[in-house]
């Protein structure tokens, strides 16, 4: 009993769909070209919901921004200081809760819990435990002698507070891919490994290392991408602000920044452009090394 | 590393005694690299849990246990009502609510919408089929702050601009929970439908009352993955609500922490008010949740 689409199973099927479709269509696929008409836009009135006049004015003043530039360097310099971090971390720790066997999964609903808590609250937390003078961190800092140090003021440290803080909530995330990917090792490479004398090091170094890559390259490109937009703990750490001199600006709060407090929906269109660009060289990337070799 | 991925089948062995010839030195080593993994695991699971300790204990601290220096661990006296102090400050009570409604019909209405696509992705024919579905997973790769500006013009041009329904609509869909359920819904045998069809069951039928139970786990991580979502969000409710009233939880919290100035222990009794539901849910639905994301990750 197989069937063939007909007329009457497709008209069926978007009965079916109708309201999936209505909703994507008007809130995920029509803004899609809805954003890049208004990085066009040099022109527009709100209230009218009319536009004068198209042009490239708006790429050509986020271009010529220092603060849009300044936003972009910073969005770097998280990602490059989360990422690495949070993959040698997160690996680490899968490798040892695939090791153990007794409260292995007890330990990791423990990394994992961040991940199910709100950005904001937790955010709130960390600004606490950062504080300058009552906060934790100094307290533990100053055991060791050190002075304390102003987290969240002083511009200086208050991008590294944001990656520690970060690194700390996307451990569990991470950890479970891992997991899974180690999970995928087929466990007969290990027993013939054993069979053959591999000593633990080299069954490591010849066994997970290489078949553990595919994982982690992926867990390294999603992070790249999740970075890219991070927002909610930069305005929840420092009091719905970029960070002390701007130190904490990135791309999205720019965005945000243009659209929410300035009204300039064109230019912020315009950087939400060049975000999804930015975003758009990882995702092809995956997609490419995904095709050739993620095989399950 | 190549021939090992290349082989199909691999040799399929009897459990063996390898250990007993692996000696005692080896065996030393094991013990001491499973201490070590034990001690640093603990570590780590200290330093994850400190954040939350901390929150929780300040919270139930006076306002000079909160600040005092060296820190006090564990208050003396468990102060509770510092929370119904937050609640007085600030109408948490109303912004809990406004949480609840929000993710509620958000999360029912994704459901309703999504079951019923995915269904037809898995189990039906039609035109176009495969353009369709690609166009719906390429929306995926599209950062949804791009998103956020057209969407509160749509929404100003309804009238929907601080109102709930802003909140919600948007959310009533999405193309990840299609995705998840229609790979589901495929492990379903065909002959089951047309079994069902033959005895006169309509599609609409077989469903809800064969499809959805046999996929149970699969539509309860998506549920808890969509709750969890819809009672963390942030940037969208701040944006499109102005009305203090409308607030929920995140956005009522970020507020609160002008609102409550150096009140630490006000501050963390609402952080602990946000955090606790989501809390609560981890600990019973935990494996759903891990199945969730896992499979999330893998397929990207």
């Amino acid at each position: 009993m197989t069937e063939k689409a007909t007329l009457k199973s497709t008209f069926k099927a978007l009965i079916y769909m109708a309201p999936m479709l209505t909703i994507i269509m008007t809130f995920n696929i029509y803004p899609i070209f809805r954003s890049f008409m208004m990085s066009f836009y040099t022109d527009y009135n709100f209230f009218q919901n009319t536009v004068n006049s198209y042009g490239l004015d708006n790429f050509i003043t986020i271009f010529n921004d220092a603060q849009f530039w300044l936003a972009i360097r910073n969005t770097f310099i998280f990602v490059l200081g989360v990422v690495p971090t949070s993959i040698v971390l997160s690996l680490g720790i899968a490798l040892m809760l695939n090791k153990i066997k007794f409260l292995s999964s007890f330990f990791r609903s423990i990394f994992f819990l961040p991940f199910v808590t709100s950005t904001v609250a937790i955010s709130i937390v960390w600004s606490w435990i950062y504080h300058g003078r009552f906060g934790l961190m100094n307290y533990f800092l100053g055991q060791f002698g050190i002075d304390p140090v102003a987290f969240i003021t002083d511009p200086d440290y208050a991008m590294l507070a944001l990656v520690i803080m970060s690194v700390w909530r996307g451990l569990g995330f991470n950890i479970i891919l891992f997991l899974v990917g180690l999970n995928n090792i087929d466990e007969n490479y290990y027993s013939a490994a054993k069979i053959d004398g591999a000593r633990e090091m080299g069954r490591f170094f010849n066994i997970t290392v290489p078949l553990l890559g595919p994982t982690t390259f992926l867990v390294s490109v999603m992070g790249v991408i999740n970075s890219f937009k991070v927002f909610d703990e930069v305005y929840a750490l420092f009091q719905s602000r970029p960070g002390p001199a701007r130190s904490a600006l990135t791309v999205v709060y720019y965005i945000f920044q243009k659209f929410y407090e300035e009204n300039q929906f064109g230019i912020a269109a315009a950087a939400g452009i060049v975000l999804f660009l930015i975003i758009l060289v990882f995702t092809l990337i995956q997609m490419a090394f995904n095709k050739r070799f993620v095989h399950y | 590393m190549e021939e090992l991925r290349e082989t199909d089948q691999p040799i399929k062995l009897k459990p063996l005694t390898v250990k007993k010839s692996a000696g005692l030195s080896s065996v030393k080593s094991e013990w001491l690299l499973k201490g070590l993994a034990y001690g640093l695991l603990t570590i780590g699971a200290v330093s994850m849990l400190i954040p939350f300790i901390w929150m929780v204990s300040t919270s139930l601290k006076t306002p000079a246990e909160a600040v005092a220096m060296p820190p006090v661990w564990w208050p003396s006296v468990l102060r509770f009502e510092n929370y119904a102090r937050a609640f007085e400050v600030a109408p948490f009570g109303r912004y809990f609510l406004n949480s609840v409604f929000i993710t509620t019909v958000s999360t029912l209405g994704e459901l309703f919408t999504t079951i019923l696509a995915a269904f037809a992705f898995s189990k039906m024919k039609f035109y176009g089929k495969n353009i369709l579905f690609t166009v719906l997973i390429a929306t995926m790769m599209v950062p949804s702050e791009l998103l956020i500006i057209p969407n509160y013009l749509t929404l100003s041009r309804f009238g929907l601009i601080n109102t709930y329904s802003a909140m919600i609509v948007p959310y009533l869909a999405s193309v990840f929970s299609v995705f998840m359920l229609k790979q589901n819904f495929e492990s379903v045998p065909n002959e089951l439908y047309y079994a069902a069809k033959v005895d006169g069951s309509s599609d609409f039928n077989f469903l809800w009352t064969i499809m959805v139970p046999l996929s149970k786990s699969a539509i309860v991580a998506v549920t808890i993955l969509k709750i969890i979502g819809s009672w963390n969000a942030f940037m969208w409710p701040l944006i499109v609500t102005n009305d203090r009233m409308l607030r929920p939880l995140p956005v009522g919290l970020q507020a609160f922490t002008t609102e409550a100035g150096t009140h630490f222990e006000l501050l963390m009794a609402a952080s602990t008010i946000v955090v606790a539901p989501m809390i609560v849910i981890y600990l019973f639905l935990q494996r759903y949740i891990i199945m969730g994301v896992s499979k999330a990750g893998i397929k990207g």
